[in-house]
């Protein structure tokens, strides 16, 4: 128990000391056997877990609410960077990846505190740092991706997504492949609707960005493209989306139709249902702000290691105690790995 | 300093590490696999993964399991809840495991509910 007489010493030199040490009630014992910093930080993790798991729970709700229809996430997120065949997962693996291997320098870290050595703390924190500056990097493009979507769809009256592909053959097999509005859509040549601004009407009145086409361009693609072929939100026994025929595919646009949808929103979702995406913007946001702040924390005791606060105080606990706040980041983001791009 | 003695076995004792820096190299082996393991059965998706169990597809059960096993070797080792007290271990673990419990059980069964709504055509959302 030095450590704990270390504290009593420490303590000493700031307070005033009561006569009680030793009594259970007198103050300077650690309930637990654990410092009231970190059993704080322990507390506040427990209720930011529950803060979290509220959300993955919320997202589980609406997704058993709409289980024939979610979204594919391997549909979703198939990007990466300067690389322009879909591959699912790879991107967001690295993100994974990335993180935890962060988790590694923080612990790594927190084990050259314990050992007073303050060279390889300093070392381990940058590493830290750079780690998580990378994953929210990753983050910030992860996102743009899915805001800017890459086929388009036609949203229905119902407010249900229609998407458009083509059966190719590859290897003998029948395989149905997206296409993108952008290359069947004919365009009118006149007809342009223009966008509705401030300053052509009322003050208070406008209208967000239009799409590039209008349902009817659309529409005669679709009438001269006889290869393209509608497909629903709905989930087949094979686990894809059903396909439509090329009688209902016209049907349904023309009668149904109602906008064109590009990318993802808080309105609208070209992958499918508008929630999706209200989740991913919130559940991810949330999580990346928490990487954001603990960058900015971890910056913060990287200076007072460099500035020897901790050599001075004999004592590297305010590293462990970022640190904790670092791994429970990470440990959050196992977990939103699994119910966004997994599950 | 000699008070910050860490456990350094995991798996039961199965794996035994000399330092708890080797410790630390040693688990992010293993949440590398797990992760490895998860990623591969996300991209190839094999077919015997969705046979249906207890409710919920084969696959889905193993990436539930595979990561809760992560969380417990995220908290124990890298946050060290493997070197405090059991009553410390416990308030923060079963605190959270009750109430999380507690929560996806009420929603997902709620959740249940409003889909038979929709399914069974009491309320239309399809036009």
């Amino acid at each position: 128990m030095s450590n704990f007489k270390n504290e009593c010493y420490r303590m000493d030199n700031t307070v005033v000391s009561t006569g009680t040490e030793g009594k259970t009630w007198g103050g300077g014992s650690q309930p637990l056997k654990s410092s009231y910093g970190k059993m704080m930080m322990w507390f506040f993790i427990v209720s930011d877990a529950l803060t979290f798991s509220g959300f993955l729970a919320a997202y589980g709700f609406s997704r058993f609410k709409f289980i024939d229809a979610w979204p594919i996430a391997d549909e979703v997120f198939t990007h990466i960077p300067f690389y322009h065949e879909p591959a699912p997962m790879i991107y967001v693996a690295f993100m994974t990846f990335v993180l935890i291997m962060s988790s590694v320098t923080m612990v790594l870290a927190v084990d050259a505190g314990h050992e007073m050595k303050k060279a390889k703390v300093t070392f381990y924190m940058f590493l830290t740092i750079i780690g998580g500056l990378i994953f929210v990097g990753s983050q910030a493009w992860e996102w743009a991706t899915f805001i800017k979507g890459d086929y388009g769809a036609i949203q229905t009256k119902g407010g249900n997504i229609l998407q458009f592909g083509e059966y190719v053959e590859k290897d003998g097999e029948q395989l149905f492949k997206r296409v993108a509005i952008k290359d069947f859509a004919i365009e009118a040549a006149h007809d342009v609707r223009e966008q509705h601004q401030r300053k052509n009407g009322i003050w208070f009145m406008n209208e967000g960005s239009l799409p590039s086409y209008t349902v009817d361009e659309v529409m005669h693609g679709l009438e001269a493209n006889t290869n393209v072929l509608v497909r629903t939100q709905l989930i087949n026994e094979d686990g894809e989306k059903t396909v439509l025929t090329r009688e209902e595919s016209l049907r349904q646009i023309k009668e149904n139709g109602k906008s064109v949808v590009e990318g993802a929103n808080l309105h609208v979702n070209e992958y499918g249902t508008p929630l999706f995406a209200d989740f991913f913007f919130f559940i991810t946001g949330f999580h990346g702000f928490h990487v954001f702040s603990g960058v900015v924390i971890n910056i913060i005791i990287f200076f007072n290691v460099i500035l020897g606060t901790y050599e001075r105080r004999k004592n590297y606990e305010m590293v462990e105690k970022v640190g904790l706040y670092w791994h429970f980041v990470d440990l959050v983001w196992v977990f939103v790995f699994t119910f966004f791009y997994l599950v | 300093m000699a008070d910050h003695a860490h456990k350094l076995e995991i798996l039961r004792g199965l794996i035994k590490f000399k330092s708890n820096t080797q410790k630390i190299w040693g688990v992010l082996i293993l949440l590398s696999i797990i992760t490895a393991v998860e990623v591969l059965l996300g991209i190839y998706k094999p077919e015997w993964g969705r046979t249906v169990f207890l409710g919920m597809k084969a696959l889905n059960w193993i990436f539930i399991v595979l990561t809760i096993v992560k969380a417990y070797y995220i908290t124990w080792d890298f946050m060290h809840m493997r070197d405090e007290t059991k009553a410390l271990r416990r308030m923060v673990v079963w605190t959270a495991i009750f109430l999380i419990c507690y929560l996806l059980w009420i929603l997902l069964q709620e959740a249940g509910y409003i889909f038979e709504i929709y399914d069974k055509g009491y309320i239309k959302r399809d036009f």
